[in-house]
Order: structure tokens, then sequence, then C-alpha cells
């Protein structure tokens, strides 16, 4: 089994991003994803800049795969995630329809992020079709609904032509919406933001009346409000045929996270989960928010 | 353009037909359509009954099968598209990308429409579309502006459905986990949000309480209104503010765009609420009808009356309604 990092989904001034990126290089890391996935409006980092860190990544012998955002509405946005599907260097892991349009157009193979709507067999054989090489199961899905697929796809004899990936570590990323939340937190309308994600490194807590956390505010994206982690479920993840474990780049603690991970197919140890803070239970088959 | 209701039973049905719609869209009674409530949608002899009656009055009859397959199951989901083709239904509504495969390969002939449970929010996504399934509608998530769905409009190789009344969905339609997150089933895999069986009802002492699922979603002091616990309309708490963090319980309505939805080429107006009753279906029928009608009469000096507006209003969510995304300053 072989651990990724996903891309940061937070907004991060581009000197923290390149400071975290140079950590990232020395981490354990096999696969590294990086790139804006959530709002066209930050751009601390431009599509050179990017293209530059995962250049200066791939150079530590990681693979390095672009990710590219998940709701594109305007046509300036669509052409900007041309010109990254074309770098000519990079994977490239598709978040929205439009971007495996475009690889399949230019005949590049992609991965399959999880927010592709890609819930069973017939799916996958579309998107193979197309060029997926790597499937990123969307986050809302079970251990036995992953077993039930991979399964399947033994059957019908392809199993070994794609990779399977699961997002184990970190804010879920649960909502995307044309409104932007952290802006009207703040009072303002997403066309006059003063980009102020930049403000919440790591979000913004959304919680109930009585102090429950329920979610995390991310400008037009909702995080769940607790951290995913399925520490405990990495044999099952094994067992259950997983390629690639996603340990999500929420803050510098995800590259402790990866090395724990990853020690549990050395030496297993079971951790209590945290209830103010953790989550497991989508993994389980019951409400995301809930330990199993 | 075409006015398509929506129609969870067959009484619904027939009053949407009666009061003007040119088209009905519908669910079977099961998990395979997004709005798999308890009591609602069409039983095999319904279906064929809503099909003769739609028919007989020479209109349309459109059928959601928008749910994801669930593995080791697909056979439902193709067995759904088989049994609506069947009693002849003029379209399928459609979001799995194996489901659309199978209705493209298996039933070429019958119009497949892109659900807005796919998520289709741009020209390329529904280049994909078009490629692949030789689509002959997409329905657009109501995340859009205007000026971005004008812009869609004139570009696009397929005719576009927009959503033009009812229960306003903030989120990008069929990416949205929150309702899994929060009971575990979700519009994607259980066909509903925010489900029934998960709320509660209480009053305390600081006032009457909606859970979903034990998670407090609002609570009202006497003077105020009480609405169903959809959790993305409730009130939360961020840096120590008490708001609707996401959105108010209000309804979209797009009465007053109907001049530039017209202009710029929209197939189809829908008015959302399967789940609703046979009244509210044959008073929203009736408003849209009325307004379509006179705005095709006369272009130029079509108004939204105020009358129709009050009419919608008091159908909506918290009796309020907006113009959601289409509107930027919303957003």
């Amino acid at each position: 089994m072989k651990f990724s990092l996903g891309p940061s989904l937070f907004f991060w001034p581009k000197a923290d991003v390149e400071a975290y990126y140079h950590q990232a290089r020395h981490s354990s890391a096999d696969v590294i994803y990086l790139g804006e996935t959530v709002c066209s409006k930050r751009r601390e980092l431009g599509i050179k800049d990017w293209l530059n860190v995962a250049k200066e990544l791939a150079q530590s012998n990681k693979q390095v795969v672009i990710s590219t955002m998940t709701l594109l509405e305007a046509p300036a946005e669509i052409n900007s995630m041309k010109k990254l599907c074309d770098n000519g260097d990079f994977l490239i892991e598709a978040n929205d329809l439009s971007a495996v349009n475009i690889m399949h157009a230019l005949k590049l193979p992609f991965v399959a992020g999880p927010s592709i709507n890609c819930y069973n067999l017939s799916s996958l054989k579309v998107l193979m079709k197309q060029g997926m090489i790597r499937w990123v199961m969307p986050v809302e899905l079970s251990g036995d609904w992953l077993k039930k697929l991979l399964q399947e796809a033994e059957q019908a004899g392809i199993r070994n032509q794609f990779e399977c990936e699961v997002f184990a570590w970190g804010y879920l990323p649960l909502a995307y919406s044309a409104r932007c939340f952290t802006a009207r937190a703040e009072n303002r309308s997403k066309d006059d933001c003063r980009y102020v994600c930049i403000n919440y490194p790591q979000g913004i807590k959304m919680n109930s009346r009585e102090g429950e956390r329920v979610f995390m505010l991310n400008g037009i994206q909702t995080l769940s409000g607790y951290q995913y982690n399925l520490i405990n479920d990495v044999h099952d993840m094994q067992v259950a045929g997983v390629d690639l474990v996603r340990i999500s780049a929420d803050s510098t603690d995800a590259f402790q996270q990866m090395a724990r991970f990853q020690q549990q197919l050395i030496k297993p140890v079971h951790y209590p989960l945290d209830r103010s803070n953790e989550c497991n239970g989508y993994w389980h088959q019951i409400p995301g928010m809930s330990i199993a | 353009m075409e006015l398509l209701c929506p129609a969870g039973n067959l009484p619904a049905l027939k009053t949407a037909i009666d009061n003007g719609a040119d088209a009905v869209y519908i669910g079977m009674k099961n998990d395979t359509n997004a709005r798999h409530f308890a009591g609602l949608n069409f039983n095999d002899a319904k279906l064929a009954k809503g099909a003769d009656y739609v028919h007989q009055h020479g209109k349309k009859l459109h059928v959601a099968i928008n749910t994801f397959a669930h593995p080791g199951d697909e056979g439902r989901w193709r067995r759904a598209v088989d049994d609506a083709v069947a009693i002849g239904c003029d379209a399928l509504i459609i979001a799995d990308l194996g489901v659309l495969d199978y209705a493209a390969s298996r039933y070429p002939d019958v119009e497949r429409h892109v659900s807005v449970q796919a998520s289709t929010t741009n020209l390329e996504a529904i280049r994909f579309f078009h490629n692949n399934f030789n689509v002959a509608r997409v329905v657009l998530p109501r995340v859009l502006s205007i000026q971005q769905v004008k812009q869609l409009t004139s570009h696009t190789p397929v005719p576009l459905e927009v959503f033009a009344f009812g229960s306003l969905c903030i989120m990008s339609e069929g990416r949205c986990y929150l309702s899994s997150y929060m009971t575990g089933e979700s519009p994607n895999t259980a066909g509903a949000c925010s489900p029934a069986k998960y709320v509660r009802w209480q009053e305390t002492e600081q006032g009457l309480e909606s859970r979903l699922n034990n998670v407090l979603i609002d609570r009202y002091q006497p003077n105020e209104n009480a609405g169903y616990p959809t959790l993305c309309k409730g009130r939360f708490e961020v840096n120590d503010n008490i708001y609707h963090a996401l959105e108010e319980p209000t309804s979209l309505n797009t009465l007053e765009l109907i001049p530039q939805l017209s202009k710029m080429g929209i197939a189809s107006v829908k008015i959302e609420g399967r789940q609703r009753s046979p009244a509210y279906v044959e008073q929203v029928t009736h408003t849209w009808r009325a307004a379509l009608d006179r705005y095709q009469a006369a272009p130029e000096q079509y108004q939204a009356e105020p009358r129709w507006m009050e009419t919608l209003a008091n159908l909506s969510e918290g009796s309020q309604t907006t113009l959601g995304a289409y509107h930027r300053k919303w957003q």
C-alpha cells in the first residue's frame, strides 16, 4: 500500500504553501497531490507557481499529481484548467467531469478525484474508457461498498487496470456551493470577499447552538466539523485491496499522521479516537460524523 | 419554454396536467430517485396510469432515475430504466454514469436528460455528456448566476433546463454529503436529504427545538415559524454569532426572470417539489402557466404580477422567496 498527501483544501499565503511543500519533500509520502481545488479566486499561487512547486517535489522521487478545481462555472476557470491539464509533465487529478473531457481529448491518463460521482462498476468502466488510471472513492462511501465494488471489478477482470485510493485522514470535503460561506460569515458577498479565507488557515468552525462541532466553513466548500481518521482501519483497507491511503494536507500534522498510518502496517496499534474532534463513521457505514 | 412540473403521486400528476404543465416528472417507489420518501412516488400500476393520462392529453412524461447505483445491485437501476421505457416515458432523467451508459446503448431513441444530481455546471462538462451519451438535455444545478446561464446557452450543444421555483438547494446538487455526514443517508445513495425518520421536535424551556439525528438544527421562539430541519437551513454558531450560516429557510422563485430565460433559449423551466401536495402542484402550475402565457402573448409588456408573487411566496419555505444564485449578490 502507498500513501498519498491530498491537496491542501485551505487558502494559505504563498510563502506558507512553499514552506509546506518543502517539508512535504522530506515526508514519507509516496504520492503528493497539489493545486487549488476549491475557489478560483484564490490566486496566491498562479499556474506557473504550482508547477514550480511540483517540479521541486518531483526531484525527491515522489509521484506528483496536479489536482484541479471541483466546481467550475466561468469559461476563464475552464481555460486555466486546460493549461494545467496540458502541463506536459504531471499526472492530473480530475475533480469535475469537465477535466475528464479535457484529459480524454488530450489522450492523457488521469486520476478521478473524490468529487467525481463514481459509485459503481459501470461508472468505473465509463471513466476507464476516458483514461482513468486511479479512482479515489467518494468520501461518503463505506468499506463494505468499496469491497463489493472491487470484487465486481475483479470478477470483470479489470481490477488490475486501475488503482484505488481512499481518503483516510483530515477534514472531509462534503459540499460545494455558489455561495461563499466564509465571506458570508464576515457579512460580505462573494464578489466582495476580499479573500478573507486567508485569515482562516484551518477554516471556520460552525457549531450547533449546543456547542457541538458540525461543519467547517472553507469558502464555497463545506468540510466535516471533525477530522476523519481511519488510523484503526489501515489493515481493513489493505485487505479490501486499497492501493493508496490519502492523508489530507490540513496542516503540518499531516506528516506525523502519515508516519503513524504507515507504522500501522508494520506494528499495528489501536488508537482511541477523540469524540470531540474526530470521526470515522463513513468507512463503517454509519453517519459520517460518528465513531464506530 | 416548456413548463415541467413535479408529481409525487397520481392526483398530483393529473393536477399538473389539468393546470397547464407541458410535461411532468415523476419517480418510482424505491431508492432509484432522489425523492425517496415514504408514501410518495409511483408503483408499476400507477406508473402506467400516469403515463396514459399524460399522453392522452398530448403532454410529456419524464422519469427520474437519478440516484447512484449501488455495487452488486446495478440491475435494479437498469430495471427502473427498462420499466420507464416500457410504459412509454418521453425522457429519462439520469445522474449515474453507468446508468446513462446503459440507457444510451440499450434505448438510444429514448431521450436522456442529465439530472441536476450530475452537477453539470460548465460547457466542458456538458460536452462530456454530449460526447459520451448523446443526451437531449442537461438540467443545471442551482449554483449559476443568470449571466453564467446565459453564457452556457450561447455555446451549449445540448438544450438546457433550469430550476424555476421551489425549495432552494444551495449546494451543487449531487456533490453534497452533508446529509450522510449527519444521518448516514444522502440524496446520492438513499435518495433523500435530511430524511424525516431522523427528525425530532421537542418543546424545551429555551423554545421549540428541531433536531436531525440528535444534532440541534434550530431553536424557535414562540413568535417564530418553525420549518422542516433541512440541515443547511438551520441556525448555527460561527465566530460567536448565531445565524443561518449557510442559508435561510427560503424558496427559489424566478418568475421575474422569465423574459431573460426565454430570450437566452432555455428549453424548460422546472418546478421543484415532488414531495409536495397536489394543492401545491395546482397553485404553482396554475401561476406559472399564467405567467408564461402572459409573456408569450406580449413579451415586451411582461411583468411578474404581485398576486402571482404572493401566491408563490405563500407556498414557499418560511414564506420567503429569493433569486438564489441567479442573482450574484446572493452568492
